[in-house]
Order: C-alpha cells, then structure tokens, then sequence
C-alpha cells in the first residue's frame, strides 16, 4: 500500500489537482453535494415523505427573508406545504442514487460490450459495435423518453411511480451505454498490441482473464475521463424525463419533478418552488462538468481542449 | 460502392423492422384495441366475433406482417384523443416542429460562429474568457430551466413576450396541414422564447466546436505561411482559416439537428407549442397507444433515413468508411 501512496503523492495528477483552484473547488462542492445526499435525514430540517409533517395550510409560503416569509421555512415551501430546504435536500439524494446507478449500469453494460468487441475481434466485434452504432444514431435524451413512455404504458402510472428509481436506472443506463462501449473498445484496441499482453498470452493466461486483470485496469483512464460527464448526463435526463412526467412521481420529488411542480405556480408569482431547485440542479451539474472538464484535461491531453 | 449502399440500405431496414415490432408488442400488449370501438356495453360473444372479424386472434406473426404491411401503405391506425389516423395527426403537428428547429438552427448559426471565431483569434481577451465561462455554465443549465426563466421574467414580469402557444398562424398551402407561424407579426413574437430556449443547449457546444476548429487550423503551415506572405490579418481569419473550419462543424452540426429534435419535446411542453413533441406527451397521458406507436415509427423513420442517406454520402466522399465497413 505504502509504495502506491508515494506514488500518487508525487504524481503530476495531484500536482495540477493542486495548483487549479477550479478543480479543487469543484472537487470540494462535489464532496459537500455527496455528503449533505447521504445525510438528509440527519441535517434536512423534517422529513418530506412523511405526510404528517405536512400541513397544507402552510403552503406556498416565500422565502424567510421575504416580509410574508416564516422563519421555520428559510427557503418557503411548495404548493403543498413542504419545507423547500428538505424536500431540495432529498430530491438532490434521489437524483444522485438515479444517477450514479444508471452510470453503473451503462459502464456495467459498455465495458462488457466494447472489452469483448474490442479484444474478439472479428465477427463479434462488428455485430456488437453495428448495435452501438444504431443506438449512438438515435439520440440517447430520445431513447430514454421513449422508453420510459412505453414502461409508463406497460406498467401503468400507480405502479411506474413505485418504481421510478429502479426504472429509471434502467432507463438512463441502457440509454447511454454505447458511449462507454466505444470508448472501451478504442482503448482495448490501442492496449491490445502492447508487450504485456503478449507476454500474459505467452505464459497461458486464459482470454477472460487477461481482458479483465490486464486490459481492462489499463484503460481505466479514459473510462474515468468520460464517467464523470456521465454522471452529470444522467443527472439531466433524469430532471429532464421527471420534467416530462416521465419521472419520479411528486411525492417522492427529485430535483426535476420539483421545478415541474413549481412551473405550475410561476405564473402566480411563487418563483421559489421553481428557482431554487433549480439553481441547486444546475450547481452540482456545473461542478461536475468542471471537474470532468479539468479530468480531461490532465489524463487525457490529446483530446479536443474545447 | 453499389455493395455498400445494399448493406446500409439492409440494415436500415432490419432497424425499422425492429423498432416496429417494439411498437407492434406494445400496442398489442398494453390496452384493449376493441373498447374504444365498440364501448363497455357488449356481450363477450359480440367482442369475440369482433376480435376474429379484425383478426386479433390471429397467429402474433401473422398480425404484425399485417402492420407492417399497412404501415408500408402509411396507415398506423386511428387516434384514440383526436379520432383520426395518426399519420395524419402526427402531419398537422410536424410543421409547428420543424419551424422551431429552424428558428433554434438559425439562432445558433448567428451567435455561434462569431463567437466562437472571436474567442479562437483572441483567447486571452476578458469577452472570450467571459463567454468560456458562460459556455460551460450553458451546458449544466436544462432547457426547460432556461424556457421556464425566460417565461418568468419576459412574460411574467416584463410581459413582454407571450408565454404559450403559437399565436396567430397561415394556413401555407391551403390544404389544412401546414400552420405557419413565421409569416405572421404574432407567430414571430411567438416564436421568439421557445426558440431561443431551444438554441441556449446547443450554442455553449458550437461556440466550443468552432472555437477549438479554428485554433487548430491557425496552427497549420499554410497559415503560418499565409501570415509569411504578409496578407492581411482579415484575409487569412476570415478567407483561410475560417473556411477550413466550416466543414467539420457543418458535419457536426448535422448530427445536432437531432439531438434538437429530441429537446423540442422539452421547449413544446414548456411553451405548450403545438409540435409533435407535445402531441406525443399528451398521447402518453392519455394512453394513446395507436398514436404513441405511430410517432416511435414515424421519428425512427425519420431518424433512420437520414442517418442512411448521411453515411452513404459519406461513404461517396470519403472511401475509407466504406472499406472498414467490409472488414
């Protein structure tokens, strides 16, 4: 362990980490989003699914330091009398679980799909690239309303809305999955030549087990380049299908179905349900995409600096 | 060359083969096709006969031949909200569509490419810093946030601009189908948020494409050389480096065309724009399968046609897709 802890210690990736400012700060943002999502049950000021805490007659109340504002709510409350503050706090926890799954579920999917075609070869590896193909022609904000609308159908809205968080997953990870098959694949096929694996292949290694212990740690970097983006992807389709009513249903809000449920009373001047919201969205996407931004930058220096 | 043409032309075909027995499944699958026909009120025997007379207990593949049949011929069934056949449904929506694509293409065209020529010739400058900045920020920003906001302060507190709708239209070519809003002082002022809304998501992406095009080409030797020469500075931005530029951004611009499409779903519910991508919410709402269906073959359609036609030209300029599509 102690050797890889020097190592990184004198690396050139902490090194820039450490003299831009934008990325340590994103980095730091990011770390607090993380926290606050883990812990809103501790620090969100009530608990918003809990139908007790809500009393309709304190609804669409403005912000504490607006004259008509109560203190109790800093932030105001929605159209049905909950806390914005709390119900930003666990709408930030679900679009996070939405998006780190159906990140892991299309790099699940991808990996399998471009290590495969990338190292096969041959046959395989134009029938599972050509489905790549296909899928990468659709737009993928497309597909995954497509497909949502169909499992809205299929299932039923009582029963989608139960199990928008799974579907969801399943949703926006099948979706993007091709993004992560080529770039794998590109990167297997640039690994491929190199002298190790000629070597692992020499002493016998059996062809799963040099793909996953040698190749696959090998292009971890360029997976890591385009995972952050990913999450920051995800994120926005999901506020985008939950805009649409796509999404996870009002009672259990993320981000996006509270800025759709906030559009509704825009017009009567109750701003907040929709500002705030959505000014939280687009912060934890900023600090993402600058990260992912800097991420690229350092690991990957060849690529479009754009 | 002829050989690669079939193959596309194939799998073209294989694709939408696929895309409608999706939607074949779940027509067939989700809802009952004799209900809105006939009503509650019917015996179980008359429902039977009724099933067997449209052939709904025929064999699955026997039925979905016969979709695919009829979709050929252009009929997707009958919509459920309107009463109408979908294709023709899906007709009157599509303009409403296309014109705010074209207003969103046409915005993006006249920010982008000035701005992101300037931020390329003169990157340490504070506007190009500025707009960087804001390109970056654009990116994180939803459009339906950017539509909501534009609502909020040019309509809600200004009240300058409308909020919804088309406002008023011309029937184009007097046959019913073509609504167009562009030829009228209302249907422009219309236009105006929606289609702005619709450009923020793709202008920060250009200026960024344009921008690093253009830093590229300024290195190459032919403009070192042109600089050697002594031509003006105007001359070689705007006539050499400039128009090398274009093409890969025109390429990418193409391929955006439809990543816009799929946000107008977004713009027309906000706006309650009329186009496809608002019928097509109102049909999941409602459970409008026939029409539902008939938009997942229609955009596929579309879709899958123009990638088709696009990668055969591509393949007529540029001979090496051609060859790694043998391999």
């Amino acid at each position: 362990m102690k050797p890889t802890l020097r190592k990184f210690k004198e690396s050139y990736f902490l090194y820039s980490f450490k003299r831009d400012k934008v990325a340590m700060a994103s980095f730091i943002a990011i770390i607090m989003f993380l926290l606050i999502a883990v812990l809103a049950p501790w620090i969100s000021p009530m608990n918003p699914y809990d139908s007790n805490n809500i009393n309709i007659m304190s609804s669409e109340i403005p912000p504490a330091w607006n004259e008509f504002g109560d203190p109790e709510f800093l932030l105001g409350t929605d159209n049905q009398g909950r806390d914005m503050l709390s119900t930003m706090i666990y709408g930030l926890r679900t679009s996070i679980v939405i998006g780190i799954g159906a990140v892991a579920l299309q790099a699940t999917i991808g990996i399998l799909m471009g290590l495969t075609a990338g190292y096969v070869g041959g046959k395989v590896d134009s029938i599972l690239m050509r489905l790549a193909d296909i899928q990468f022609s659709f737009p993928y904000l497309m597909v995954a309303i497509l497909i949502s609308a169909i499992f809205q159908l299929v299932f039923g809205v009582g029963k989608y809305e139960e199990l928008a968080i799974p579907l969801l997953i399943l949703i926006i990870g099948f979706a993007e999955w091709p993004m992560y098959a080529r770039t794998m694949r590109a990167s297997v096929i640039g690994e491929k030549g190199k002298e190790y694996v000629e070597a692992a292949k020499i002493i016998g290694l059996p062809k799963p087990v040099i793909m996953v212990r040698h190749v696959l740690p090998n292009s971890l970097t360029s997976l890591l380049v385009i995972s952050t983006i990913q999450v920051a992807n995800a994120v926005m389709s999901e506020a985008a299908l939950s805009f649409l009513g796509l999404g996870m249903p009002i009672s259990r809000p993320s981000l996006g179905s509270l800025i759709r449920a906030g559009f509704d009373y825009i017009f009567s001047g109750s701003w907040w349900i929709t500002v705030f919201p959505g000014i939280w969205l687009v912060l934890f996407v900023l600090v993402i995409n600058l990260l992912g931004d800097w991420l690229r930058d350092v690991l990957n220096p060849k690529l479009y600096k754009g | 060359m002829f050989a690669f043409i079939v193959r596309r032309a194939f799998q073209a075909v294989m694709v939408m083969l696929v895309i409608a027995l999706i939607g074949f499944a779940v027509q067939k699958n989700v809802g009952d096709p004799i209900r809105p026909l006939v009503g509650e009120r019917v015996s179980p025997e008359e429902r039977e006969a009724l099933a067997e007379e449209l052939g709904l207990n025929d064999p699955f593949l026997v039925q979905y031949t016969r979709f695919i049949k009829k979709a050929v011929h252009g009929d997707l069934g009958i919509s459920f909200i309107y009463q109408k056949p979908t294709t023709e449904v899906i007709l009157k929506h599509a303009p409403a569509t296309l014109e705010l694509v074209i207003g969103a293409g046409l915005i993006v065209i006249v920010f982008s490419l000035p701005l992101g020529v300037f931020t390329a010739l003169k990157p340490k400058n504070w506007f190009s810093k500025f707009v960087m900045g804001f390109s970056t920020l654009g990116v994180s920003i939803p459009v339906f946030l950017t539509a909501i906001m534009f609502i909020y302060l040019f309509s809600v507190i200004l009240g300058w601009l409308p909020s919804y709708g088309r406002g008023e239209t011309v029937d184009l070519f007097n046959n019913g189908y073509w609504q167009s809003g562009l030829f009228t002082a209302d249907g422009l002022k219309h236009l105006i948020l929606p289609s702005f809304s619709l450009a923020s998501i793709m202008m920060p992406l250009f200026i960024r494409i344009i921008r690093s095009e253009m830093m590229e080409v300024l290195e190459t030797e032919y403009i070192k050389y042109a600089w050697a020469k002594g031509l003006a500075p105007m001359r070689i931005w705007l006539v050499h480096a400039f128009k090398n530029t274009l093409l890969p951004v025109i390429t990418v611009f193409g391929l955006q065309i439809g990543i816009m499409f799929a946000f107008t779903i977004l713009t027309e519910t906000v706006f309650q724009w009329q186009g496809m991508g608002f019928m097509f919410l109102e049909a999941v709402q409602r459970a409008d399968i026939a029409l539902l269906n008939a938009y997942l073959v229609v955009v596929a359609t579309v879709f899958v046609i123009v990638n088709t036609v696009v990668d055969i030209v591509y393949g007529l300029i540029n001979p090496t897709v051609r060859i790694t599509g043998t391999k």
